[in-house]
Order: C-alpha cells, then sequence, then structure tokens
C-alpha cells in the first residue's frame, strides 16, 4: 500500500496529464467543428480531385465527421495509456 | 444459485455476435422472401404490413425475453453491454425519426447550411466521451440527476436535475412518437391518431417488462434495420448512376452537375437569382453567426442530453464506457454521412427531370406524394397530370414547363421517395418505412425510460421512499412508464404546431441546464452546491426565457427586453418591421400562432432561439464560478470522492442498494 503523499502525488501527475489530453482533444474537436468552416468560400474554390467535391462542402460533409470518429478510438487508447501508466487502469 | 446465473450471463455476452449476426442474415432473408412475393403479384400494401408487423414483433419479443426483476438489470442493465454493441444502441437510441426522414430532407432544402446538423449531431460525441461520460460511469449512478445529488448536496439538486430532464425529454419523445404515427399512417395509410397509439404499444412492449436491459437489447436490433433501410436505396442507386456502390463518394459528382445545371437554369429562366440557392453557397440561410451557434448547440447539447449519457452507465468498464462512445459515433456516421448523398440525388432528379419538363411529361413517381399533399406544382397539390396542367394554366404567362417557383416539396418526401426515383421495386421502401419506424421507436424507448427513470428512481425512492422494497420500486417504475408514455402520445396526436421544433430546443435546454454544472462537478473541485445550483438555475433559466419570449411572448419581449427582429443572412434587412408589427392591434397576445409576425422573429444579437442555449451555458458557467469561489470550499470528503471518479480502477462512488 503506496502511503498517502505518495498516492497524492500520483493522482495529481495522472490528472495533470488527463487535463492536457483534455485539451488537446478540444483543440483538434474546435479547429475542426467550427475553425476550418469559417474559411468554407475559399476552401470551396479547391475541388478534391476525381470525387469532384468542392473541399469547404466536403470538410462540414464528411470530412470533419471522419476526424471525429478517429479521434474518438485514438483518444481511447490515450486515456487508457495514461491510466495505466499511473497504475489507475482497471484489471483487464 | 449465483455462479449460476453469472455462467449464463457471460454465455449470453459472448454468443451475441453468434445471435445478432443470425438476426441480421434472418433479416436480410426477409427482405429477399418479400421481394419474391412482390414478383409473385403480392399487393404493395400487404407488403407493407408484414414490413412492420414483423419487425415489431422480432422487436416486443426481445422485449418480453428480456424482461428483468433486478434492480441493476433495470437500470443499467447490469452493466455488461459490451462496448461494440452499446456503441449501436446508443446509435439507435440516438438517430431519431428526424434524422432518419427529416435530416436529408433538410439538406435538400438548405444546402450547405444544412451542414451545421450533420456537424452538431455528431461532434458532440467527442465532448461525451472527454468531459462527461466516463466520469458519470465510474461514478456508479443510474440517472444523471444521482450524480447532480451526490455531487451538491442533495435533493435539491437532484429535483433541478429532474426538472431539466423532463423538460428536454419529454417534447422530444413527444416529437418521436408522433414521427411513429406520420410514417406509419403514410405507409399502412392508416389512421393518424391510430398509428400514434400503435405505435405506443410497440414502445412499451419493448421498454416495460426489461427497462434498461430491454431497451438496450432491442436498439440493437433496431439499429440493424434503420442502417440497412437507410443505405440500401441510395447504395442502389449509386450502383446504378455511377457504377460505384458508395454514394458518399459518388455525390460528389452530382454536385458539380446540380452547380452547373443551377447556372443553366438562371440562363434559360427556369429560376431567379431570388429564389435560387445554390447547393454550396453557405450561409444563404444562417447568417455565420447562427450557423456556428446551432452546430455549438446540438454538440453541447449531446453531451448533456440525459437519454445518452445514461446509455454509458451500462458498460463493464470506464475503458469500455470510452470505446463505446467511439463505436457509437461509428455507427451514427454512417447515417449522417449518407444523408448529403440523399440529398444531392434527389436535388438532380428535381432539377433536371422536373424543372425544365413539359408539364405533360413529369415523371409519375411524384403524384403518389402529390396526393398526399407533399409535392405541390403552381401551387396545386401535385395529384395527376390534368390538376397540374390546369394549376398552371391558372398563372398568367406560365410557359408550359415547370419552372423553379412552381415546385413545393415537404422535405419528408425526399428519403422516402427515393426508392421510386431509382425505379426500385416496392419493397424497397417497404424496407424504408421499417427502418424509419425503428429510428423512430428506438429513440422513444430511450427517452421514455430516461423520463421514466427519473421519476421513479429519482423522485419516488429517493425523495419520497427511500425504503421501497425492491418489487414496489420496479412496479412503480413501471407504472410510470406507462403513464407517461400514455400522456406523449396523447400530446401528439393532438399534432402541436412546435413540436419538430422543440426537439432543437431540447438540445439547448439540455446544455444550458446540465452541462456546466456536469462538467465542472468533474474538472473543478471547487465547484460548490451553492454555485451548482445557482449556475443552473441560472443558465437554465436565462434560456427557457429566451425561448419562451421569442416564440410565445414576442410583443413583451420587443417592449420590455430590447429585443430586436432578426435579419435575412442574405440581405442583412429585417425579418420583421418591428415598428408596423408593434402597431398591430395582436402586437402584445401572448401564445401567438406561428402565422404572428413577429413569433420566431425576434431576439437579441440576432441570434435564433433554437441556439438559446449559447445564451445559457456561459451563464450557467459564469455563476457557477463566481459563487463556487465566494462560498466555502467543498468539504476533503467530496474532494476525495471527485478524485476517485477521475481513476477508473476501484469501486464505483455510489453502490445502490440493489435488493
Amino acid at each position: 500500500m503506496p502511503d498517502s503523499a505518495s498516492m497524492k502525488e500520483r493522482e495529481e501527475a495522472h490528472w495533470a496529464k488527463t487535463s492536457r489530453l483534455m485539451f488537446t482533444h478540444l483543440g483538434v474537436w474546435f479547429f475542426f467543428g467550427f475553425v476550418i468552416h469559417m474559411f468554407v468560400v475559399p476552401l470551396n474554390k479547391i475541388t478534391i480531385p476525381i470525387l469532384n467535391f468542392p473541399l469547404g462542402f466536403y470538410m462540414a460533409a464528411q470530412g470533419s465527421l471522419i476526424v471525429f470518429v478517429v479521434m474518438l478510438f485514438v483518444f481511447a487508447k490515450q486515456q487508457d495509456k495514461i491510466d495505466r501508466e499511473f497504475g489507475f487502469a482497471e484489471e483487464d | 444459485m449465483a455462479t449460476e446465473a453469472s455462467a449464463k450471463s457471460s454465455d449470453f455476452i459472448k454468443n451475441l455476435g453468434k445471435m445478432y449476426g443470425t438476426y441480421t442474415g434472418g433479416f436480410i432473408a426477409f427482405i429477399l422472401l418479400l421481394a419474391v412475393m412482390e414478383q409473385m403479384g403480392v399487393p404493395n400494401k400487404i407488403l407493407g404490413y408484414l414490413f412492420v408487423f414483423f419487425t415489431l414483433a422480432v422487436y416486443a419479443i426481445i422485449g418480453v425475453m428480456t424482461r428483468t426483476a433486478e434492480v441493476s438489470e433495470y437500470y443499467v442493465a447490469g452493466r455488461r453491454v459490451p462496448a461494440f454493441y452499446n456503441g449501436m444502441a446508443t446509435g439507435a437510441d440516438w438517430m431519431s425519426a428526424a434524422s432518419f426522414v427529416g435530416m436529408a430532407g433538410t439538406l435538400f432544402l438548405l444546402g450547405y447550411d444544412g451542414l451545421a446538423w450533420v456537424l452538431g449531431w455528431t461532434g458532440g460525441f467527442v465532448l461525451v466521451s472527454i468531459l462527461i461520460g466516463p466520469y458519470l460511469r465510474k461514478f456508479g449512478a443510474y440517472t444523471v440527476p444521482d450524480f447532480l445529488s451526490f455531487r451538491y448536496g442533495g435533493n435539491f439538486a437532484r429535483a433541478l436535475g429532474v426538472i431539466v430532464l423532463v423538460c428536454c425529454s419529454f417534447t422530444y419523445v413527444t416529437a418521436q412518437i408522433y414521427g411513429t404515427g406520420l410514417i406509419a399512417s403514410r405507409f399502412l395509410g392508416m389512421n393518424f391518431e391510430i398509428a400514434v397509439f400503435a405505435g405506443l404499444v410497440g414502445i412499451l412492449l419493448c421498454a416495460m417488462l426489461g427497462g434498461m436491459r430491454a431497451v438496450t437489447w432491442t436498439q440493437i436490433a433496431q439499429y440493424v434495420v434503420l442502417i440497412i433501410a437507410y443505405l440500401t436505396p441510395i447504395v442502389i442507386l449509386s450502383t446504378k448512376k455511377y457504377g460505384i456502390p458508395f454514394p458518399e463518394l459518388t455525390y460528389g459528382q452530382a454536385i458539380a452537375e446540380i452547380t452547373a445545371r443551377e447556372q443553366q437554369m438562371l440562363a434559360t429562366g427556369l429560376a431567379t437569382v431570388a429564389n435560387l440557392k445554390p447547393h454550396i453557397q453557405p450561409f444563404i440561410n444562417y447568417s455565420p453567426l447562427n450557423f456556428f451557434a446551432i452546430i455549438m448547440c446540438m454538440m453541447v447539447g449531446t453531451a448533456s442530453l440525459p437519454h445518452i449519457l445514461m446509455r454509458y452507465f451500462t458498460t463493464p468498464s470506464v475503458r469500455e464506457a470510452r470505446q463505446s462512445v467511439a463505436w457509437s459515433l461509428l455507427f451514427i456516421f454512417l447515417l449522417y454521412f449518407s444523408a448529403p448523398a440523399y440529398a444531392a440525388f434527389s436535388k438532380l432528379e428535381v432539377y433536371t427531370n422536373i424543372i425544365g419538363r413539359d408539364l405533360t411529361s413529369i415523371r409519375p413517381w411524384l403524384f403518389n406524394w402529390g396526393e398526399l399533399g407533399l409535392i405541390q406544382i403552381c401551387g396545386k397539390n401535385a395529384a395527376n397530370i390534368d390538376a397540374i396542367v390546369a394549376a398552371c394554366k391558372a398563372i398568367a404567362g406560365h410557359p408550359g414547363v415547370v419552372r423553379l417557383q412552381d415546385f413545393v416539396i415537404n422535405t419528408d418526401v425526399i428519403v422516402l421517395s427515393t426508392p421510386e426515383i431509382a425505379g426500385l421495386p416496392y419493397v424497397i421502401s417497404g424496407l424504408v418505412a421499417a427502418g424509419g419506424l425503428a429510428a423512430a421507436l428506438s429513440t422513444a424507448d430511450g427517452l421514455l425510460l430516461a423520463i421514466a427513470n427519473a421519476l421513479s428512481h429519482d423522485v419516488y425512492y429517493k425523495m419520497i421512499d427511500p425504503n421501497a422494497p425492491t418489487m414496489r420500486r420496479l412496479t412503480v417504475a413501471r407504472a410510470l412508464l406507462v403513464v407517461v408514455a400514455v400522456i406523449a402520445a396523447a400530446t401528439a396526436a393532438t399534432k402541436p404546431a412546435d413540436i419538430l421544433a422543440m426537439v432543437g430546443w431540447a438540445f439547448s435546454l439540455a446544455m444550458a441546464g446540465n452541462f456546466p454544472a456536469l462538467v465542472m462537478g468533474v474538472w473543478w473541485k471547487r465547484t460548490t452546491a451553492t454555485g451548482a445550483i445557482c449556475g443552473i438555475i441560472a443558465g437554465f433559466g436565462l434560456c427557457l426565457f429566451y425561448l419562451v419570449t421569442t416564440r410565445y411572448f414576442p410583443g413583451a419581449g420587443v417592449a420590455y427586453f430590447g429585443m430586436t427582429s432578426l435579419t435575412n443572412p442574405l440581405t442583412g434587412l429585417p425579418l420583421v418591421d418591428i415598428a408596423k408589427a408593434m402597431a398591430l392591434p395582436n402586437a402584445m397576445e401572448s401564445f401567438p400562432t406561428l402565422a404572428h409576425p413577429m413569433a420566431n422573429k425576434v431576439g437579441w444579437f440576432d441570434l435564433n432561439n433554437i441556439a438559446c442555449g449559447l445564451l445559457g451555458t456561459p451563464l450557467g458557467f459564469a455563476v457557477i464560478y463566481v459563487v463556487s469561489l465566494l462560498g466555502k470550499e467543498p468539504s476533503k470528503e467530496m474532494q476525495a470522492y471527485v478524485d476517485d471518479i477521475r481513476k477508473p480502477r476501484g469501486r464505483t462512488v455510489l453502490e445502490e442498494r440493489t435488493t
């Protein structure tokens, strides 16, 4: 049983890392949820080759959605890694 | 005895793949069987009934087979739904009649601006996963108000949580039951009111005996039906048109053709600059502010809606809760990234095969919908060729071909008519109807359960009779479920005018009422009970005030609260002349109809009332922050509990008495 002081430290380090991960993902979310769509007019001037989508439209219809799905799977992995690193993960 | 039960249940979990695999195969075989029957001359009406009754029977059988007498099974499905399957169940829980039937139509009408809904209804799951869901799972709640009560000092916070939950879920469930009635009456020719109550029976059969456990396993079955139904017509259409069975890839071509055709229509006088809304041009239906406000409110609202959050209480671990959010979004994504393809293909069909066509050579698929009043040409229902020829003749100087301004389509038609546009047999139309029903029923189940659980668990058990024995708790839960369902169905049967707008409002209300208190409760230990309670009241109150004033008391909003007219995003001009409208005798009327010149058209900062959460949520955060700092810091125990919530390992914070 680790003493309570080192437990406290581990908790704080774990939470600092978790918070950092949270802000990173929140940043990516904000970028693909909002920022990129503010540039839809210039982006629409670019056409994706072969598929023929205007890029601005494509990002709102599919691009950002794909990013969200992928980032959720990545997040689940990363957070689990952090939990394991500090010994706070559940048993498998 | 206990080990025998748990061995049986782990067998059950192990066999899930086999069971649902067989079920999916069986469903496809059933579609093929009906296709053969259609070729043999079985009438469409019978095929439609077979589809609906077969699928309803399957849901009901699952519902009855998974009945339970255990509290933790009833409220959180025993917390053993694997991430993948919980993702599927959440997908069905999430995707409503509005997503299935309405989304593509909205995209058809609004073009790029409609994508605000696609983005808003997907991106919110990111917030669920990183900010709230897994922490509530670790906390060990049965309901969202459970967490508020524990973290914020008892029953007052719990009661607030219940009020927010009921406000946002009840209108939402009414809309789903309404959707059920609409689909059943359209496809089966049932009377709308009868269809509503038939849908109600279907919903109750799934949810009543088994609570969360039954709803989970039926929602998975419903997801399978709805996704097959949504993708089949569009995949066939894409294959026919472009030779590639991935509509999501080929509709870029359709958009290019639409854009070219728009120019051509303008050049030949079939459309005017005033009535043509170019499909890919942004910010012509919503101003940039409202476009991004809607995205924000739908996203944050997603992360605050109790019927979604409670799905993540059912996973075996915190880790699986996170994975499960990712699976959920993947399953939801499959539908949402196909919806714009529906819109594009339908628009191309309308622009090339209806607009500019000679009146006498109109494509026959639209008469079925014209008969129901869902498609109008020249201001009259397009029931047959004679009707539209006569209607257009009555317009002075009509050129004898359909112009863009002659054509009006109800947005529900886009998805429902695609099988006919693609020239597919009726069996596919029946499949789409079954899919729409599955979408409406599954969402209604989830919402009803959320409301009934809050009333039975939070109000009855926690606030009225904490010593109630298990049997009585479950009986009360079931009775309340029936009561809420009947009230919702009775409301839906009156066809309330605001029903569809209310779904959008639910997101804003959930966002303003729940989001700040939930996020701060996990992420800031210093949050006090008083702070949170003040924050919920302030945020939810402001949001509700803005909604109610702009919709039901616009005159008072203008006269007393400095509200001004919203503006047209294209021209920047006000939507209503406030001075003139205020001079009208009915200006100060309350509860005005939608025809009232100012209803939904006034506000602050040009902000659409559907996005009222954008006002309430920041206020909620600010109030929680300030009031918490003014008060004494929460007790050491409470801070230790928050630490516990943050670590996946270990027991849940809240241990429910289950026997």
